[in-house]
């Protein structure tokens, strides 16, 4: 039998003959499965409980966004992004929107800028909220998703003010926004930044120094910083990992140079620290958000853009920061009111390549501990 | 005639139970009792289990059926019996059917010596505990072919792992169990018991609840105890074998319908059966509480009007909750049932207060509401913690319980002869 440390991946070939050796158990995990958030297939080999290899099986919720684009104006386009990460829907809406306005040369005004940073901050909130509600949830506590499901509705609630939707949202429109923030929004984000801080406090008490919270999750899923470079992963698992990399401040986009905020990193790149950077990153959200709100300039909420878009042929690649890492959009031009090929570099997707190397030689407990901290979102990762 | 009717009432004069008096009569009366009223218990559990978990976690639960979801557990009894028995076509049928009458059968033996009062049990032995032990260990054996008969993957993970960690926690529970039989042997004929009526009474005569003997060796014994019985009956933070987001849900997941239900039923009864231990080992049994500070047949009065008193409070909340029900014509038959169910138990209440009722309820109500207690700690376990991964458990059984217990057990032994030791020490030194 081939050792298993040097197999790249579970070969299914092998399957055969390894599942008569009794050492060996071949376990299919999902696509329904609780805790494969979604439909997430992960074919196990293990041994007793530990695992020995797995590979992740991908698509089952796969609807084709990349090739629906070239049929669509980059306007009609719009609302199919927000459907990719439904839970982070206005991070990817402001992600398409800045890189065709990159093609087309423009900029969105100061004020919509404002209220896009403030949107998203919130989004990355709520995605946080969401992550951290089924992580604890996959390793057992089952209290925190509700208390992260009351919170979040209150960021919901403001989406739904804002533009009439809470989940995919549409919120930005290419040159800036379509609607004017309605009467009283500064004062509802004041208002859920004092309600939301307390919260997170209390999240923090039920897990931070919870001792079996810290032993399943301490010296789980280790990642180091190389391995998490040389595979691509972005996003907080990175920044657990000890590299300081975050695009709102290593490639600022909308106008994040403008705000003062921290980027937490942790150093051992386990589950624990992943935990710890995400809380850190929902405090210094509402830094952020804070700022703007305090900021946000009067003028214009929308560039001049023509009514038919032709971008100049040409390619763009724009990246933004995203709840789950960096979210890309490669788009080519021909000239013509459909993109030639879009292209999404979507988090989700890249980060679950290191899925496989941070499950090696743990328990089948731990790799649904890593599955959770790794924030992936199967609509993102099929597309 | 007259000699059964004389055979039925020889027992009321006795001060036995009927199992010890060979009174079979009564014995099947005292079986149908404890039956029906676990039954009830489990039912109760499984609403009271629903409800509180959800006020933990800011929701209200089951709110639909009946007032308040009271007929809720009655409405999920129905279902599961009402639903298809599917057996897997890979299934071992025959073992997969046992499985589960193993598993239950274990969980309701054991009420044959748990003792809800001096003579409220359905028999006395003199190897109670020993019994007890025994009995619920046999439950392992239906979790183990449940998961094998199923011929499925995550049903013999979650076997193996309920076999391994009951298996591991049964040893550290026998050694806290151990060190509070040693205390019963802590009076002047030096003579232990591990009959479960005689644990209590050993308690009685020492005036102290073992839970607070050779302080603080008895405290250490109980939470050793009250860490693996948790582990034992297999519930959050040591509910691997059925860990939901890992293994779907372990040794059962292949079982649906009323063999389901077994399996639940079974889990119910087992943590009320590990409950009924601890509180008849360290917390006194059928005894009320304070019985030195607040003694007296005073405060016997005042202690023995707590049931009635419970029974009350429970119907005045029946009461508020009714007049706080919406007014609307359709929620007339829950309002009108919900008050009916008040009067129901404000009856209750008032008989208890009657004399002869009051003394014989006493002992069984505090028994309950010592098991009540646990069983609201088991709730608030889940509703708290993270669960533990395998290892780590394994790690807390044999590494942290095992030791910790092999070291109270020691120790509870030489300060229990500690004049005996002295005495040896002095003469030797003679």
């Amino acid at each position: 039998m081939t050792d298993p440390k040097t197999l790249s991946s579970f070969d299914l070939d092998t399957a055969e003959k390894t599942y008569l050796d009794a050492n060996e158990l071949v376990i299919n995990m999902g696509p329904q499965h609780p805790a494969t958030h979604g439909v997430l297939r992960v074919i196990l080999r293990l041994d007793g409980e530990k695992v020995l290899g797995l590979e992740c099986v991908i698509g089952y919720l796969h609807r084709g966004v990349e090739k629906i684009a070239e049929n669509r104006t980059y306007t009609m386009f719009n609302p199919y992004v927000d459907r990719m990460d439904y839970v982070a829907a206005v991070s990817n809406g402001l992600g398409y929107c800045e890189a065709v306005e990159k093609l087309l040369s423009v900029e969105a005004p100061p004020r919509a800028q404002y209220i896009r940073v403030i949107l998203t901050e919130l989004n990355r909130i709520a995605s946080h909220q969401l992550w951290l509600g089924t992580h604890a949830l996959d390793i057992g506590a089952i209290t925190p998703l509700f208390y992260t499901f009351r919170d979040r509705e209150e960021i919901l609630k403001i989406f739904e003010k804002y533009c009439g939707a809470r989940l995919t949202t549409h919120a930005f429109r290419i040159g800036g926004l379509q609607y004017e923030a309605y009467d009283g929004f500064e004062e509802d984000v004041r208002k859920f930044c004092k309600f939301v801080k307390p919260k997170i406090d209390e999240y923090e008490e039920l897990l931070t120094t919870n001792r079996i919270w810290l032993e399943r999750t301490k010296g789980v899923g280790v990642i180091s910083g190389k391995d998490c470079i040389a595979l691509g992963v972005t996003g907080p698992v990175l920044r657990a990992s000890g590299v300081k990399w975050d695009i709102r401040k290593a490639l600022p986009y909308a106008n994040y140079k403008n705000f003062d905020f921290e980027i937490p990193t942790g150093q051992n790149g386990d589950t624990y620290d992943r935990y710890i950077v995400r809380m850190i990153e929902m405090r210094q959200s509402l830094r952020i958000i804070e700022q703007a709100v305090a900021g946000i300039p009067e003028g214009p909420i929308m560039a001049k853009v023509p009514k038919v878009m032709k971008p100049p042929v040409g390619e763009v690649y724009h990246s933004i920061e995203a709840p789950k890492g960096e979210l890309g959009y490669f788009i080519v031009s021909d000239g013509s009111t459909q993109p030639y090929r879009v292209r999404v570099r979507p988090p989700s997707f890249v980060n679950l390549q290191a899925l496989d190397l941070m499950c090696r030689d743990q328990l089948v407990a731990d790799v649904i501990a890593v599955i959770g901290t790794l924030d992936i979102v199967l609509g993102e990762v099929d597309r | 005639m007259h000699s059964i009717v004389e055979y039925i009432t020889s027992y009321l004069q006795s001060n036995q139970t009927p199992g010890a008096a060979g009174n079979f009569a009564w014995a099947t009366i005292y079986i149908l009792l404890v039956f029906v009223g676990l039954s009830i218990a489990v039912i109760c559990m499984n609403w009271l289990e629903r409800k509180i978990l959800a006020h933990m976690q800011v929701r209200l639960g089951p709110m639909r059926v009946g007032p308040h979801g009271l007929l809720q557990p009655i409405a999920d009894a129905l279902k599961l019996l009402l639903k298809e028995d599917i057996i897997p076509a890979e299934a071992d049928a025959t073992v997969f059917w046992i499985a589960p009458f193993i598993v239950v059968l274990a969980a309701f033996t054991v009420f044959v010596v748990v003792p809800f009062g001096p003579t409220h049990a359905i028999t006395d032995m003199n190897i109670g505990i020993l019994f007890m032990l025994g009995v619920s260990s046999l439950a392992v054996l239906g979790i183990v072919t449940a998961g094998w008969a199923s011929n499925s993957h995550y049903p013999l993970i979650g076997a193996l792992r309920s076999s391994a960690q009951m298996v591991s926690y049964e040893v550290a529970m026998g050694l806290a169990v151990v060190s509070a039989i040693m205390m019963t042997s802590a009076n002047a004929e030096g003579t232990g018991t591990l009959s479960m009526i005689g644990i209590v009474q050993a308690q009685l005569e020492q005036h102290e609840w073992f839970l607070f003997k050779y302080f603080p060796l008895g405290i250490v014994a109980f939470a050793i105890f009250a860490i693996a019985m948790v582990a034992e009956t297999n519930r959050a933070p040591f509910d691997l074998p059925e860990a939901e987001s890992e293994l779907t849900a372990g040794f059962h997941t292949e079982y649906s319908g009323f063999r389901w239900s077994l399996f639940f039923l079974a889990e119910y009864s087992a943590m009320i059966a590990v409950s009924s231990i601890a509180v008849t080992l360290w917390m006194g049994g059928w005894l009320r509480p304070f019985p030195n500070a607040l003694s007296g047949p005073t405060w016997d009065l005042v202690f023995s009007l707590f049931p009635g008193l419970t029974f009350l409070f429970l119907a005045a909340l029946c009461f508020y909750s009714t007049a706080r029900m919406p007014k609307h014509p359709l929620f007339r038959i829950q309002t009108m049932g919900l008050a009916g169910f008040g009067v129901v138990l404000a009856l209750i209440g008032l008989i208890l207060f009657w004399g002869p009722a009051r003394t014989r309820i006493e002992d069984i109500y505090w028994f309950s509401a010592k098991v009540a207690g646990f069983m609201y700690l088991y709730i608030w376990y889940r509703g708290t913690f993270p669960r533990y991964r395998f290892d780590q458990l394994m790690k807390v059984g044999w590494k942290v319980l095992l030791p910790t217990g092999l070291a109270l057990l020691i120790l509870t032994a030489i300060v229990g002869m500690r004049t005996e030791i002295l005495s040896m020490f002095q003469e030797g030194l003679r």
